[in-house]
């Protein structure tokens, strides 16, 4: 993580899914575990995701999607990252994502998947191991 | 009270047994502090007759099928008949949802619950470019009046009663539904069913709304008018308490932000014209059925009564139609996890049964795998089986609100009653539901509570079992539902198709009837109605009024 200043952390709601409990409350729980975070809200496009991560300068990219089109939202956001050259930056998603859909979109570098019933520490855990120091 | 024992003489008799209950406490302590139920509404260990020494039973209670209708709508409740078995379904093409459809009837389903996919609930044609990914995903895709008569085909429209899960679009749904019955030869006034078109609650929670609060609200009651008028068995509205709850919202608030969104609908309604005791009876509603069994029933017994009084007292509805509180119940989804799924069987079934013993209209069961999938055909065979269990096999339904009478119960129902009216003065004094979507209340106190339930429930003061406690090693459930990735194409291809042969005259100038009444004040739905039967398609009809309404944006970053 870099020195100095809090980890970034952008939450996306890619698609046209409405369903955001799941992101609002992990969102209070990286706040409350001392990450800034920055929500975006509902139906933002890949290309509207990768710009804000951009942006916003982030360490990591969280996306959340439960309404099945994560086959084919996901690929786009990290083709859109690689074209900015932000590989490195540390991306996790969740929501309902089947069990065979997995392996394909750890693939693209998706680091972390997390299903209905993970604890928001776990998460919080699985951050703070992956993150790895960047150049400032 | 039971009318023999001074309550004096109780009162002193209880003082004694707490005393007792005490020095027995100092030696061996309850299990836990803190006793609550789910939303946090503390619970004592005893309840009696003077917990509810206040109730009066005419005014608190009254007669089932009378006001305020605590005890229920129907005198007879369920010895008349049983609430309408309607499970909620859709998916893929509309061949596929017609095929789930007659399956479901043939399984004993007594009415139909109709899931749209997402771009078609933000008026998205299938082959616009938001939409990709996305179609035939959470519900059925439809694109046109072509698409619906596939969904149902063979499925008479006379005999049917048929819910439509829509808000955004719900007008163009609502003409094309009568559309299809009109060619079909049912007429508009034999079409029974609901239709949701309760957008207030898509900016709260949901999020699938398309245009700004001000448009969407002339929309809903152009709906709730002509349905008046034409459509006289069809709920105009279905004022939706489920999705805040989904969202994470307590019993308390589910009552009282929906019954708030329903004051605003009828609001809307009578500063559009229409008359109280006109669109009273129209009005459905649409709540959860939570884990905390007694609250449940509890909720809906309150919801009942107050929206009873709200209307009388507050919009002086005479009609005893307007009075009742008509609902839809569905098990709460969020109770469903994905570890050892089965469990959920037990979960839906309890949920299910406190909407029974609250006394709901008409109820959906979810099914075991829905934390992981849409339903597959065997888990929604039990879902459904389970409603009919409580129907036929364990006696519930034999008398009237069989739970009435109940210290607790009555004592949990009055504590609702009261905690509601007091957001309801709240949000009043805010200056109304739209205010207070626009500064974000609703939406900050929903989230408030779904995060203190997870903390609740990771710090283990909630046990979620399977998940946070009685956990087991296991293999991942087979026999889920699989989404069709061909269904986009298809549904592009259909859309071609149609573009070729229907008169593209004839939509066009459909379409610029709709955009110039939406300038106007007058009902949008004769012109909606024309656009329908031209085959002119969601996205098409919605693109227009997008262009005159504008569109609503969330307010910035979170």
């Amino acid at each position: 993580m870099t020195e100095g200043r809090n980890i970034r952390v952008l939450m996306a709601k890619p698609g046209l899914d409405g369903h955001d409990r799941g992101a609002k409350i992990i969102v209070r729980a990286l706040r409350d575990a001392g990450m800034e975070v920055i929500y975006t809200g509902l139906r933002q496009t890949p290309e509207m995701i990768v710009a804000a991560a951009e942006q916003e300068d982030v360490d990591v990219l969280m996306m959340s999607i439960l309404s099945g089109a994560h086959n084919h939202l996901f690929p786009r956001v990290m083709e859109g990252l690689r074209k900015k050259g932000m590989e490195d930056l540390l991306v996790l998603a969740g929501g309902i994502i089947p069990e065979e859909d997995i392996p394909p979109l750890k693939d693209i570098g998706i680091k972390g998947i997390f299903g209905p019933g993970t604890e928001t520490t776990e998460i919080i855990s699985f951050i703070m191991e992956n993150l790895r120091p960047r150049e400032s | 009270m039971s009318g023999k024992e001074p309550l004096e003489k109780l009162a002193s008799d209880t003082a004694r047994w707490e005393e007792k209950t005490r020095e027995q406490l100092a030696k061996i302590p309850e299990a836990r502090t803190g006793f609550e139920t789910m939303s946090g509404l503390p619970v004592k260990g005893l309840y009696t007759p003077l917990d509810t020494a206040d109730q009066d039973y005419r005014e608190s209670l009254g007669f089932p099928g009378s006001y305020p209708f605590t005890r229920g709508i129907q005198n007879t409740m369920y010895r008349g008949r049983f609430w309408t078995m309607r499970q909620y379904a859709g998916f893929g093409s509309a061949r596929d949802t017609n095929r789930r459809f007659r399956y479901l009837l043939e399984q004993g389903q007594t009415g139909l619950s109709l899931a749209f996919d997402l771009p078609t609930q933000i008026g998205y044609d299938s082959d616009h470019p938001l939409a990709m990914g996305e179609v035939g995903r959470v519900g059925v895709a439809i694109d046109s009046i072509r698409d619906l008569a596939v969904l149902f085909e063979e499925i008479p429209l006379k005999e049917v009663s048929t819910s439509m899960t829509i808000n955004s679009p719900a007008a163009i749904l609502t003409a094309m539904y009568l559309a299809l019955g009109e060619k079909g030869g049912t007429p508009a006034d034999q079409l029974r069913g609901t239709v949701q078109n309760d957008v207030l609650k898509e900016y709260i929670a949901r999020g699938t709304y398309i245009f700004p609060v001000k448009q969407a609200l002339r929309l809903t009651a152009d709906i709730i008018g002509y349905c008046a008028r034409v459509m006289p068995q069809w709920n105009s509205i279905s004022i939706s308490g489920y999705h805040m709850r989904e969202a994470g919202c307590t019993a308390v608030q589910e009552v009282a932000f929906t019954l708030a969104n329903g004051i605003t609908y009828v609001e809307t309604s009578l500063k559009a014209g229409l008359k109280i005791d006109d669109i009273g009876p129209r009005l459905s509603f649409f709540f959860s059925a939570h884990q905390d069994f007694f609250e449940e029933v509890a909720k809906f017994r309150a919801a009942r009564r107050i929206w009873a009084r709200l209307m009388k007292e507050r919009f002086g509805a005479e009609n005893p139609r307007s009075l009742m509180l008509r609902y839809h119940v569905q098990t709460a989804g969020c109770s469903l996890m994905a570890q050892q799924p089965m469990l959920n069987i037990l979960r839906t079934g309890y949920e299910a049964l406190s909407a029974v013993l609250g006394g709901c209209q008409s109820l959906h069961t979810n099914s075991y795998d829905e934390a992981l999938a849409l339903p597959s055909e065997r888990s929604a065979q039990i879902a459904l089986r389970t409603q009919q269990i409580i129907a036929h096999e364990i006696g519930v339904t034999e008398t009237a609100d069989p739970l009435a009478g109940s210290y607790y119960l009555e004592s949990l129902t009055d504590r609702i009653e009261a905690e509601a009216r007091e957001y309801l003065r709240k949000i009043d004094e805010m200056g109304g539901v739209i205010t207070s979507i626009s500064t974000g209340y609703l939406q900050e106190e929903i989230a408030e509570s779904a995060y203190r339930y997870q903390k609740a429930v990771e710090e283990r003061r909630r046990i979620v079992v399977g998940v946070n406690k009685f956990k087991v090693k296991e293999e991942p459930l087979t026999g889920l539902h699989k989404a069709d990735p061909a269904v986009g194409e298809e549904q592009a291809a259909r859309l071609r198709k149609l573009k070729r042969e229907r008169s593209a005259r004839a939509v066009s100038s459909a379409l610029a009837e709709v955009s110039r009444i939406a300038e106007t004040e007058e009902n949008l739905l004769p012109s909606i109605l024309q656009a329908v039967k031209a085959e002119a398609t969601v996205g098409e009809i919605c693109g227009a009024l997008r262009e005159v309404f504008g569109e609503y944006t969330q307010a910035g970053y979170y």
